[in-house]
């Protein structure tokens, strides 16, 4: 086992530079001059002259991505295009941010599924198999960005208990340590500010986490029937094990295997889905500043941001993958 | 000499079909194939269903309620938007532009995946690495990312949101078809054909593709319903549909302003997304169970 883990850690360079390669060269294929791209029409000529000589978009294309490797070696993503601040810092700032709520949207998704898929396959046909079910299927075909906007009405504008937007409230004081806002108000024993941080993020949180509660709710419940039917589940029911020992201990282990592969990639995808949560709930994370970088065309922010964001996701995707060959023993034997 | 005996029921009828009548008793799934061919029928006769002309501006009519509300009226069913354009006419000729974009996507990635995939599993070795490490790239990119990023640095358009949800949707059918024409080439009329002298795309085409039909088709059904998803999430970001094109994706994003006044208009687009999607989704797992058990993941 040890040597797939090995190996599947080599093929991380690889896919790394594949990102990095992709990234570069959108820069580079997008019709007009990038020059004029990054700083605008009314750019002076010493201005465009000095940026093509600090990306060498004279020399030829390998030189080029040779210093843009290099460059990003040493953390240097350049700077973005309207506010002149270092890419790197704009993102170390908010990506907090983005995680606290990605994660608290896997957390929820996580409970919530694997609650779902298994009450779904130990009840099959009844009601509740069937409400989970079709309330999976609906949620899967839900737009993200629609369904925050419906509870942003529901919950903030019609009921009022929820707030509208944003990670804090003007008026509440957070001493900010790690700037994961549900830590640092915990570290700090900052009561209001927990119960204001947490009355900011459950919307977000949960609107993020629908798609991925289906999913897994869906491949929770296929697993534990797959396993359910197994002849070790009629030995151990045979032997006179308690349903509860049963569904919980053999089922459960073994089922869960092919759900935690599922359950680390839809932590990817959220990264993904980011940028539409995070711009309907004006969340202060990489997704929203990534979404005005779109709609200001300014593409250092763009290319930072892809990066940062896939990197994550491909090593998250190494994480699940080695994962699951711990916890599925017969990997090994490959 | 003992009698070849196929041990065939004469009364057998030929699996597809068996395939499909299971299909039929399906009742979600054929309510999802309902509301697919609602939509496609609302999409292709728009010019004479559609109440008002999806791009006339009305500054009259700014807006306007739904029919239920008491401001509203039957000239506009479910409202107008804050240039007074009817919300149902939009919807329909939506449908539109929702339906082609996917179809077109879709159709494309199955295009060159299928090829890619074909030709990967068929010839393996080196060109089967190459194909599959292009693909690795592409699934390196989470969800939107890669056609957010794309769109992005070729422009805004419909067209380039089309190709940028194309590109990431081929590695799905790319791996599919790898899988199953690596499993097919392995069988013996496989290697019958060899033997007779036909030559490899004869092979490919004639012979192994009709067998990997089934998971195919359940992908390319699948598929329709993220494309309508995707193509609605671009267009939200501004990344594909233009005004004054209607585009569901878009309707949201425009009508965000208006959540506090008018909320209808952020409503109904967003219903028309969730039931187009759904119905593919229907019929998509309907297919799925129908024509390959053991794809249910």
């Amino acid at each position: 086992m040890l040597s797939y883990i090995i190996r599947r850690i080599l093929i991380l360079i690889p896919t790394l530079l594949g990102v990095s390669i992709i990234v570069f060269l959108m820069l580079r294929l997008t019709p007009g001059d990038p020059a004029e791209l990054l700083l605008g029409e009314r750019a002076t000529e010493e201005a465009l002259f000095e940026v093509r000589e600090h990306l060498g978009l004279n020399e030829p294309l390998h030189v080029q991505y040779g210093l843009f490797l290099q460059r990003l070696s040493q953390g240097d993503l350049g700077e973005t295009i309207f506010t002149r601040q270092k890419v790197w810092i704009e993102i170390k700032q908010r990506f907090p941010a983005t995680i606290e709520l990605s994660l608290l949207a896997l957390v929820i998704s996580c409970c919530l599924g694997i609650f779902l898929g298994i009450v779904s396959a130990t009840k099959q046909y009844s009601i509740f198999d069937y409400a989970s079910m079709v309330g999976a299927l609906v949620g899967v075909s839900m737009p993200i960005f629609w369904l925050g906007l419906i509870f942003m009405i529901i919950f903030s504008l019609n009921l009022g208990w929820l707030p509208i937007s944003g990670r804090l409230s003007v008026h509440i004081d957070l001493e900010v340590i790690t700037n994961f806002y549900i830590l640092d108000s915990i570290l700090t024993q900052n009561w209001a500010a927990l119960k204001d941080t947490l009355w900011h993020i459950i919307m977000p949180a949960v609107t993020l986490s629908t798609i991925p509660t289906a999913i897994v709710a869906r491949m929770t419940r296929s697993a534990m029937l797959d396993v359910l039917r197994q002849d070790y589940i009629k030995t151990a029911k045979a032997k006179g094990l308690s349903s509860f020992k049963v569904t919980y201990k053999h089922a459960l282990r073994n089922a869960l295997i092919p759900v935690v592969t599922t359950i680390g990639l839809q932590f990817g995808v959220m990264l993904g889905g980011a940028i539409l949560t995070e711009t309907i709930f004006a969340w202060p994370g990489v997704g929203k500043w990534m979404y005005h970088g779109i709609e200001q065309r300014d593409y250092m922010v763009i290319q930072g941001g892809t990066l940062f964001i896939a990197t994550i996701f491909v090593l998250i995707n190494l994480v699940v993958d080695v994962l699951y060959a711990v916890v599925n023993p017969r990997i090994s034997v490959q | 000499m003992k009698e070849e005996n196929n041990n065939k029921d004469p009364h057998d009828r030929h699996p597809m079909l068996e395939q499909l009548s299971q299909l039929w008793k399906n009742k979600p799934a054929i309510a999802g194939l309902i509301i697919i061919v609602t939509f496609i029928l609302a999409a292709i006769f728009a010019p004479w269903i559609s109440p008002h002309d999806p791009l006339e501006v009305s500054l009259y009519d700014q807006i306007k309620p739904p029919v239920w509300h008491e401001t509203g009226a039957w000239k506009n069913i479910l409202g107008t938007d804050d240039l007074g354009r009817d919300t149902l006419s939009r919807i329909i000729w939506g449908s539109r532009v929702s339906l082609q974009v996917a179809l077109f996507a879709v159709g494309l990635a199955f295009a060159i995946g299928t090829f890619l995939g074909a030709v990967a599993g068929y010839f393996k070795g080196k060109l089967d690495s190459a194909i599959m490490r292009i693909m690795d790239m592409i699934l390196a990119f989470p969800y939107l990312l890669l056609a957010i990023v794309v769109v992005a640095y070729l422009g805004p358009s419909l067209e380039n949101a089309m190709m940028a949800i194309a590109i990431t949707y081929v590695p799905r059918f790319a791996r599919i078809v790898r899988g199953s024409v690596l499993e097919e080439a392995e069988k013996d009329y496989v290697m019958a054909e060899h033997a007779l002298g036909a030559k490899n795309r004869r092979i490919i085409f004639l012979a192994i593709l009709p067998n990997c039909l089934g998971p195919l088709i359940v992908l390319t059904t699948l598929s329709m319903a993220s494309a309508i998803l995707d193509s609605a999430a671009l267009s939200f970001l501004g990344l594909g549909a233009q005004p004054p094109i209607p585009e569901w994706g878009a309707m949201i994003a425009r009508s965000r302003g208006l959540i506090l006044r008018a909320s209808w208009v952020m409503t109904f687009p967003g219903v028309a997304i969730l039931l187009a999607v759904l119905g593919f989704n229907l019929f998509g797992d309907g297919l799925r169970d129908a024509l390959d058990p053991r794809l249910r993941d």
